[in-house]
């Protein structure tokens, strides 16, 4: 931080600019819905709400500080080498994250399995390591990271609450449709079980991406 | 400084590798003991869910010593009497890949509101992965009285249904033998009835075959000594235990 500071000593840390960094990835330029990153994982642990936010969060870390490191050794990185030494990073990272969350949130690292070690793989990590952060200075970097981590989480959570709610009838593992609606119980309702397998999140998805179009006019493309 | 010559880029990558693996090695290690804890901890919760026995991780230490009364390593139907591992230690996984009379499996003796009741781990295969579970019974060595099942990655919704209580709740009451010989629990479709059989899950037959041959694998050499056990240590109980005193 202090290194963005000395290069460039007139902007304040939440400059427009910088803000723009934050706020660009939860809309006009999100991984997931405009850039279409990162689909694999949000259709796999998306079921429930929970796991979404625990996977969406760990993302946001590894992508903030992948970031960071990278942009603080980026005059140093030998070019032939480079992308060899963001996967070591990334994949260092992840395993801190893997590690930290089977000791602190057993249960939730359990239910995200492999898909924690899968964020190694993660389109938008590298894609912003290399598009982003080895050209900029780590401050700037950093937020990036953050923003476009948060733009990746909020899709996360948008296709699971759509999915646990008409799935299992819960949010975030609690009951919200009145036991007495359901078929077994004598009422009208019944989950929908299609919503529990990956395809429908995928139909989630591109339905929050034609939402997203019709509203923001200017993401379409010719 | 060239940062793109051979030498640098060498040295750069020693110094990087040697850095990161201190760094991981560190993280690992000192997280090693909670995760191991987490582990054990969870392990004792399933086992005490099995019992009937509802406790948060946090407490299940503390409960498992309180009703696990013993624990004991059978090999073969027979008691094993100094074990390698002990009763607690031992890896499922590793003992149901061998034959059934081959195997070291522990069997848990807790107490409960003055009654015994033995518990059984189980283990076998599903249709994505593993799957196992922990069987208790009642005293009489083949009266179930509880079941908890896990998964490592069945479908949501249609074979990990097994650790629901819709599934495991129709376990308490069934018997695990018929005049003194061991007979398994067959998972049916939709028409189960009797001692011996429960409703599978539909859209989850594979995982439900599964779960029947994982009972009647893991099972059978336990009730086998469960029944002698039984008659040789409480053979006063001729009214509930007809059946057995038949087939002495």
């Amino acid at each position: 931080m202090s290194q963005a500071t000395q290069t460039e000593p007139k902007e304040a840390l939440f400059s427009k600019k910088n803000v723009k960094l934050l706020s660009d990835p939860l809309n006009g330029s999100n991984p997931v819905t405009v850039q279409v990153l990162g689909i694999c994982s949000s259709l796999a642990i998306t079921v429930k709400l929970e796991p979404a936010i625990v996977m969406g969060v760990s993302v946001l870390v590894v992508t903030a500080f992948s970031n960071l490191i990278t942009s603080m050794m980026r005059n140093f990185i030998p070019n032939r080498i480079r992308i060899i030494v963001q996967l070591v990073v990334v994949a260092a990272l992840v395993i801190v994250v893997d590690q930290i969350l089977k000791a602190y949130v057993y249960d939730v690292s359990k239910q995200l399995s492999v898909f924690v070690g899968l964020i190694i793989t993660n389109c938008i990590l590298m894609g912003r390591i290399e598009a982003f952060a080895l050209a900029n200075t780590p401050w700037k970097s950093f937020l990036d990271g953050i923003g476009n981590g948060a733009g990746y989480a909020a899709v996360l959570i948008i296709v699971a609450f759509f999915r646990e709610l008409l799935g299992s009838g819960q949010l975030y593992g609690y009951q919200v449709v009145p036991e007495s609606w359901y078929l077994h119980n004598g009422g009208w309702y019944s989950n929908n079980g299609m919503m529990l397998l990956p395809p429908m999140a995928l139909i989630v998805l591109a339905v929050l991406i034609w939402v997203q179009r019709a509203k923001f006019r200017q993401l379409i493309e010719d | 400084m060239n940062v793109n010559s051979n030498s640098y880029t060498y040295l750069f990558s020693v110094v990087m590798v040697v850095l990161v693996a201190v760094m991981l090695s560190v993280a690992a290690l000192s997280l090693k003991p909670a995760q191991d804890a987490n582990i054990e901890l969870e392990k004792k919760q399933e086992i005490l869910k099995s019992l009937g026995v509802d406790v948060s991780r946090e407490e299940a230490g503390e409960a498992f010593d309180e009703y696990i009364k013993e624990q004991i390593v059978l090999k073969g139907g027979q008691p094993v009497a100094s074990p390698e591992v002990a009763a607690f230690a031992i890896s499922m996984a590793d003992a149901v890949a061998k034959p059934s009379d081959e195997r070291e499996v522990p069997l848990f003796i807790a107490e409960r509101d003055g009654q015994t009741f033995y518990i059984i781990p189980v283990r076998g295969k599903g249709l994505w992965g593993p799957i196992w579970g922990y069987v208790s019974i009642a005293s009489d060595g083949y009266t179930v009285t509880g079941a908890t099942f896990g998964h490592k990655g069945e479908t949501p919704g249609l074979g990990a249904e097994i650790s629901t209580p819709v599934f495991t709740d129709q376990f308490p009451g069934k018997k695990l033998a018929e005049n003194g010989q061991f007979q398994g629990i067959a998972v049916r479709k939709g028409d189960a009835s009797g001692d011996h059989q429960v409703d599978g899950i539909s859209g989850g037959t594979i995982t439900s075959v599964g779960v029947e041959n994982m009972l009647n694998d893991c099972l059978k050499p336990y009730i086998a000594y469960l029944l002698t056990r039984n008659a040789a240590e409480v053979p006063a109980q001729p009214a509930t235990n007809d059946t057995l005193i038949s087939s002495l």
